[in-house]
């Protein structure tokens, strides 16, 4: 497919990778010279040196014969001009903008035929709710939820003390007493597909099916107890904190935010009349501490810096806060390693991901993976595929598939029916099935999947 | 550096070449002639094998490499290249001594077309056809060749933007279309459909098939290996004509010829290098028509032969029809610069480039303008669009590049005691990748006079002027050696 991406920051960069491992032709214009230069180097793809929201800059990158452009610069205001411009120059065009100010969020959703968007997407939003939802589980690191929210891809760490240091993963299912599947172990940075005879040990991350109403039955057996999060210290004061304090508040849980600011302090109380807004610097050991962190039972840091995030992080972890949650944006997490930082969340992977999901629809409607998650620090993905009459091997039983190395059906769901599969179970015209795969490569059709 | 991933790609293209050899290898069977054929197959088996074993010792390897993997693969790439590309020449016994044979090899693949044979009719017809071959696939380069053929899995990345960069001409090497394996693949159906386009019009003007598809090849890839030994002299007027044309259109850049299917005439017209290299080709004939009027029998003739030669060292072909030495001085003058301008950049041609050379111009212009006006913002811009820094400041290396290696190989061959316009013309005729020189390295004479350090440094200058300086420099550096 003909894709134009607009801004070559972080997203733009994501993007490029990931769009360009699945060979589309891509454009991609940036302001700056050097971006654009870099980026031809590192990816088979075409740059233009310019503003995306020029009609000449436009026709450099063929937009008349595009079919997707995704504007993803720093400013709201051009990413919606550049939309408009392109759909003004070509009325086929899809078009995706980043909108990230919080004046704009609500508005645009209704406006969206107005500046002819197909998609409208909010990073910080988006993670917003992924917090959410991760504190609505605490114990989990990390939710991925598929087929409309009835089954997910949980993370949990085998911890020194846990019940699954030492289990193989054959008698699991004894321990948790409910149809669970661990699709990948993250061993010392590796992720590896396990099978039965695979025997748990302390630090591994391993990556559970399960469908969702099983999830606290799961917590139970596996011995992780949680107390349900009822106060939230959030530090930094950014537009991430505001969407998540909002959400919070709904929830009903009792939130302080921490930031550094003064002015900023003032705006965000007036905005969140419920919230306990605190103005000091969150880095500072004896401040968190006089304003009791250790009594809370989550701490989310999220503030403009990476760094600071993971001090925050480390520190809530040692005075004993159950729930971590920590954004880093520039880090790989799989350089991370063992460090206790809790869940970790970055929201431009977030939309990246979003976008590519939208680009995959769009590429080819059958057999078409319909909900993709990267897990594992990225080294395996989860792809939840629609079974149509082109796919292979309806109502043959698993055992008897010959399928790729390191590819696992995770998860069959037939109607209202959810199958976490074994050996003996097939699936049906019309199922959706979850495939987990980690090879360094990427499936884009079910049909895939298969050897031969 | 990764050394494994450049072992790779000189394995890809080491088989890719054993495969060229094959249909020079048919013509010298069906011809009949024992030494050509067992020179074919021994140089077929050689690559081949290398090809394996550089296959089966580099197989697990990362893809990913960088500027400077990109830079020194060229440049070795190159150098196998010509080795195993002249063993046929060696081991048919057609051209005794090795360092000769090396020579016709890289004159070939670099499109030079300057020739150690004092007569080539004696050489049998597969061992003419790989000299014109070498022409045609080492003007458009091997590498794009590969990048064009790559398989599917090979795409993705956008390292090997490094490799087309390296290999082709031109200040600023851009993509035509997103996609590098689409972009070398339009690249090459472009060459193949103008090389077949004159293989045409050389058959209605009543060549036999066999010259017209050598002559094709040496216009093509704006090389100049003739099979006759007056090269282009011995045909009739209408075929010299047909290869004036050709040879210009081959000096043109590619990217023009894309635009034009894309029906955007109006940027290919107010493009800035192909006005300033239709200029010169237009001022030059005139001035060299009346410069040496009354030399040939009627207006006809003189402009023919002004146009063919003009044509052929402007697009540094280097095909003759008279030789040009007898001329008066200003037109051998004028030929002289004529082999510095050199053709387009991204087409097959060599020299300097029209392109590069309106750069240096005009950013001469503005630092002339800088010191009358210190105050005076001024950006250079190359049809209507500002140019980057960086590609300015590379103009610049590049042309002080040009100049230092020019004058060392010119000191250098100076040693043989030839005449100073002789080793002048020599250097500036291998460098710029044309071939024929002025005196005693003349179109009617050849470089079988030079002694073998002398034709050692020629054949560096030849592959430094195709692959543009940078690629070789590269192998001479430490620092393109290091591991990291």
């Amino acid at each position: 497919m003909k894709i134009i991406i607009a801004g070559g920051g972080k997203v733009g960069a994501k993007l490029t990778r990931m769009l360009s491992a699945e060979e589309h032709e891509i454009v991609l214009i940036d302001s700056k010279s050097k971006v654009a230069g870099e980026t031809v180097n590192q990816f088979d793809v075409m740059t233009v040196q310019g503003n995306c929201a020029s009609v000449e800059v436009l026709e450099q990158a063929n937009v008349e014969e595009a079919e997707l452009l995704i504007a993803v610069t720093g400013t709201d205001e051009v990413n919606l001009l550049c939309c408009l411009t392109a759909h003004y120059m070509n009325k086929e065009i899809h078009t995706i903008a980043r909108i990230r100010s919080p004046e704009y969020s609500g508005q645009i959703s209704r406006m969206r035929g107005a500046f002819a968007l197909s998609m409208v997407v909010n990073p910080e939003m988006q993670a917003a709710r992924e917090i959410d939802r991760l504190l609505r589980f605490p114990g989990f690191l990390k939710r991925d939820t598929f087929a409309r929210n009835r089954v997910e891809i949980v993370e949990l760490r085998v911890n020194e003390d846990s019940v699954l240091d030492g289990l193989s993963l054959s008698s699991l299912e004894n321990v948790a007493k409910c149809k669970v599947l661990v699709c990948t172990v993250l061993r010392n940075g590796n992720a590896v597909a396990p099978d039965g005879s695979f025997v748990l040990k302390e630090g591994d991350r391993i990556f559970v099916t399960a469908p969702t109403y099983n999830l606290s039955l799961l917590l139970k057996n596996l011995g992780i107890l949680p107390r349900k999060v009822k106060k939230v210290i959030i530090c930094g004061g950014g537009r991430l904190s505001y969407y998540l304090a909002m959400m919070l508040q709904k929830s009903g849980m009792g939130v302080k935010l921490v930031e550094k600011n003064y002015e900023r302090s003032v705006e965000l109380a007036k905005l969140l009349p419920k919230a306990d807004i605190v103005c000091g610097d969150a880095t500072d050991w004896s401040f968190l501490e006089s304003e009791g962190v250790s009594h809370y039972d989550a701490v989310v840091a999220l503030t403009g810096m990476d760094e600071m995030n993971m001090v925050i992080s480390l520190y809530g972890g040692k005075s004993g806060v159950p729930q971590v949650i920590t954004k880093l944006v520039h880090m790989q997490s799989s350089v991370l390693g063992d460090l206790p930082l809790g869940s970790i969340i970055d929201p431009k992977e977030l939309c990246s991901n979003l976008i590519v999901k939208y680009v995959r629809s769009l590429t080819n409607q059958d057999c078409a993976a319909i909900t993709v998650h990267s897990i594992a620090d990225g080294q395996a993905e989860a792809e939840e595929f629609r079974i149509d009459k082109a796919s292979r091997y309806c109502g043959v039983p698993l055992k008897e598939l010959n399928l790729k190395k390191n590819v696992l059906i995770v998860c069959i769901n037939h109607g209202a029916e959810l199958v976490i599969p074994s050996g003996d179970s097939s699936y049906e015209q019309g199922d959706t099935v979850i495939v987990v795969n980690s090879r360094q490569e990427v499936i884009s059709q079910f049909n895939d999947i298969f050897e031969y | 550096m990764n050394y494994k991933v450049i072992g790779k790609y000189i394995g890809h293209i080491l088989l890719i070449e054993s495969i060229l050899m094959v249909p020079p290898l048919g013509i010298s069977l069906a011809e009949g002639h024992g030494r050509a054929v067992t020179g074919f197959l021994v140089a077929i088996c050689a690559s081949f094998a290398a090809a394996m074993v550089l296959h089966v010792l580099c197989r697990n390897t990362k893809k990913t490499f960088y500027a400077r993997e990109g830079m020194v693969c060229v440049g070795l790439c190159w150098i196998m290249l010509s080795f195993f590309g002249c063993l046929p020449f060696y081991v048919s016994g057609e051209i005794p001594h090795f360092v000769d044979a090396l020579f016709e090899t890289v004159s070939g693949f670099t499109t030079t077309g300057a020739s150690i044979l004092p007569e080539v009719e004696p050489l049998s017809n597969g061992i003419l056809f790989w000299r014109s071959f070498t022409h045609w696939v080492g003007g458009m380069g091997v590498l794009v060749f590969l990048l064009a053929m790559a398989p599917g899995k090979e795409r993705g990345s956008g390292f090997t933007m490094h490799l087309l960069r390296a290999e082709s001409p031109g200040p600023d090497v851009g993509k035509l279309v997103p996609h590098i394996k689409e972009t070398a693949k339009i690249l090459y159906l472009l060459y193949i459909v103008l090389t077949i386009l004159n293989v045409i019009f050389l058959l209605i003007g009543g060549m036999p098939l066999f010259d017209a598809f050598c002559t094709a090849f040496g216009t093509a890839g704006t090389g100049g290996f003739g099979v006759r030994n007056d090269s282009i002299a011995g045909y009739s007027p209408y075929l010299q004509n047909v290869c004036t044309v050709f040879m210009l259109l081959f000096g043109v850049n590619f990217s023009c010829y894309y635009l034009l299917l894309l029906k955007n005439f109006k940027s290919v017209f107010k493009d800035e290098e192909l006005r300033l290299y239709f200029g010169i080709v237009a001022g030059s004939v005139l001035l060299v028509a009346w410069n040496v009027r009354g030399m040939y029998a009627t207006v006809e003739e003189t402009l023919r032969h002004a146009a063919f030669q003009v044509a052929s060292i402007i697009t540094t072909t280097g095909f003759a029809t008279t030789d040009f030495d007898l001329w008066p001085s200003f037109s051998k003058a004028i030929l002289l610069c004529l082999m510095v301008v050199g053709a387009c950049a991204g087409s097959t041609g060599g020299g300097l480039k029209c392109g590069r050379l309106l750069l240096v111009f005009k950013s001469l212009r503005r630092n002339v303008h800088q010191v009358l006006q210190p105050h005076k913002i001024q950006v250079v811009r190359n049809n209507g669009r500002p140019v980057d820094e960086q590609v300015l400041a590379n103009v610049n290396a590049y042309l002080a590049a040009y100049v230092l290696i020019g004058i060392l190989s010119f000191v250098l061959i100076s040693a043989d005691g030839l005449g100073v316009t002789t080793n002048l013309s020599a250097m500036l005729a291998c460098f710029n990748n044309i071939g024929p020189g002025l005196e005693a390295v003349g179109p009617v004479c050849n470089y079988s006079v030079y002694g073998t350090f002398s034709k050692l440094v020629l054949i560096v200058d030849m592959l430094a002027g195709r692959l543009e300086i940078f690629p070789i420099l590269a192998l001479c550096t430490r620092s393109g050696w290091k591991r990291r």
